[in-house]
């Protein structure tokens, strides 16, 4: 049997995209610690890790299984209500714009998921301040969002534009290594920040993977 | 760590529910556990007035909700900021139909909370407006003002734009006059020792014995200069050195003057030294309007001071005597 690709998935009914989300912040919670650790508190696994757990209390409480924007608004008010310092504001700030972005869509295709990627990219800039170079989550996500629309431009279908924001996102990720810290708490040890990842921009890129993959998932499926 | 606490991980918790217990005739806690709210907060018509920070710099921030002054406070962990959710919150309580201000220092964490706080109640019809305390002088270069954090010049602010609202101005006349308030004011601190957050336990920085860091940040950041440590006569001096150039403030000109310990200098010595600043400011031609000290803004239990000074004009000098009650601060009548 071959397996048909679509070019879209119905909102209703992929919430699922968002539990993959919270499991797979589960289980890299361990490694974002250990990186942290090397240059910030160590903290940045334990934190994501229980907010978006969190995410999934909320979306359990509703009625009925949320469509994919509202799973997605659950996951930034939890994200908002749970983790102060930077991560739950640009986070939370990410999933609210993608949220809204998608909250009129009856289902996901390549232009409306380009267009809500582009719209939490402007909102974590909005809430931030950081700059590529800086060696922060925006070090994966501009490259990844301009991968991913020029590979629409270039006429790929969604699935190919999904694996090259991911392969964008992973070298984005690969860049903060030999950066130099210049925001947050990293920036106080200068140039002892050089050499390790930056946990936001690691963290960063296992989110858009995850969507990436379930996105996929839910092409294929159907 | 010798240290009056049960868990290290819940100081905070543990902080508010003995705060509120003492303080429960005029403050108590909202539905969200991490904001308070003055008995005073969201009458009909009035601006309502809104901070928040991390824990450990009591009596900063939750000691100024009262009346003429705060009306709630979002409270982060310690040295951490309030999630969006809980300045939102605080927003919420505060809002008596007039519009809220949030008054606020200069961090990264603040600031990206305070804006999606923000978004969220503009989600639900709130009016609110912000202004961003950068009165540190030793933090950013004047070139580069919007980059100084916000430190003990934060109290002034609130008490001037505690009494505008009391008084019943609406909101875009608050926020010009704590801008206002703001913009006049500069701080400079000198840390004597460090501070442990109980949860880590350890100190992440270390001022050595005999030695003093000038210009050092609320939670430790690198001052501009450390050297030996030198007589309150001398620290008075160079914290005026700092501080006067920058605005500027000239002979002929009326302050007022705050001087806060970080939390572990006696406040013998705070006197000592505000001795050496009304000295120098007598010399100097400047006139000391009113002065405040005391531990009102600390740093767990950091040894040092900050100074503070708020150039006055007819407007703010009203403003600053108007009556207010607060745990951390009061002004005119019975206390």
């Amino acid at each position: 049997m071959s397996q048909v690709q679509n070019q879209s998935l119905p909102m209703r009914g992929a919430a699922y995209i968002v539990e993959n989300l919270i499991d797979m912040m589960a289980l890299q919670r361990a490694y974002l610690s250990e990186i942290d650790g090397a240059i910030g508190d160590g903290d940045h696994g334990i934190n994501m890790s229980k907010g978006f757990s969190q995410a999934r209390t909320r979306m359990a409480g509703r009625a009925q299984t949320p469509d994919l924007a509202a799973a997605l608004d659950d996951l930034a008010m939890t994200l908002l209500e749970g983790i102060g310092g930077s991560m739950g504001p640009l986070y939370g700030g990410f999933f609210l714009a993608m949220s809204e972005a998608l909250s009129t869509q009856g289902e996901l295709n390549a232009k409306n998921f380009g267009a809500a990627l582009s719209s939490g990219v402007d909102a974590v800039q909005d809430v931030g301040s950081a700059q590529v170079g800086d060696k922060t989550l925006i070090d994966t996500l501009i490259p990844a969002r301009d991968a991913y629309h020029a590979a629409l431009e270039a006429g790929q279908p969604f699935a190919a534009a999904l694996d090259e924001m991911v392969a964008a996102a992973k070298q984005g990720q690969e860049s903060t290594r030999m950066l130099q810290a210049r925001l947050g708490r990293a920036s106080r040890l200068g140039e002892r920040s050089i050499g390790v990842l930056d946990a936001g921009a690691t963290s960063c890129y296992f989110i858009l993977e995850s969507l990436a993959q379930s996105v996929k998932q839910g092409l294929t499926a159907q | 760590m010798n240290r009056v606490i049960n868990d290290p991980d819940l100081v905070v918790e543990d902080m508010l529910k003995g705060y509120v217990r003492a303080h429960s005739d005029t403050l108590s806690v909202a539905e969200n556990p991490r904001v308070i709210v003055a008995r005073t907060a969201a009458q009909p018509g009035r601006v309502g007035l809104v901070t928040g920070g991390g824990s450990g710099h009591e009596p900063a921030f939750l000691g100024y909700v009262g009346s003429g002054l705060l009306d709630a406070v979002a409270v982060g962990e310690i040295f951490s900021s309030p999630t969006a959710k809980s300045f939102h919150d605080a927003v919420v309580a505060a809002d008596g139909g007039g519009g809220v201000a949030v008054l606020y220092g200069n961090y990264a964490g603040d600031n990206m909370n305070v804006k999606m706080a923000i978004r969220m109640a503009e989600r639900s019809g709130l009016v609110v407006r912000t202004v961003v305390a950068n009165d540190d002088v030793a933090s950013a270069p004047k070139t580069e003002i919007a980059k100084r954090r916000g430190v003990a010049g934060e109290i002034l602010m609130w008490k001037i734009a505690g009494a505008a609202a009391a008084r019943g101005e609406g909101l875009g006349e608050v926020i010009r006059l704590a801008q206002k308030t703001i913009d006049q004011t500069r701080s400079v601190g000198i840390g004597l020792s460090s501070c442990i957050i109980p949860a880590v336990g350890k100190a992440n920085f270390t001022i050595p014995d005999g030695q003093m860091e000038v210009g050092i940040g609320h939670h430790g950041e690198p001052g501009i200069q450390v050297t030996h440590i030198r007589s309150a006569h001398d620290m008075a001096d160079l914290m005026l050195d700092i501080i006067l150039p920058d605005l500027p403030i000239l002979r002929g000109d009326e302050v007022a003057v705050l001087v806060s310990g970080l939390g572990a200098t006696p406040l013998m010595e705070q006197y000592i030294l505000y001795g050496e600043l009304s000295r120098r400011l007598d010399a100097e031609g400047v006139g000391i309007q009113r002065p405040f000290v005391g531990n009102l803004f600390t740093s767990l239990e950091m040894m040092g001071v900050t100074v503070t000074l708020l150039k006055l004009d007819d407007e703010l000098r009203d403003l600053l005597a108007a009556p207010c009650q607060s745990v951390g601060l009061s002004v005119g009548g019975e206390r």
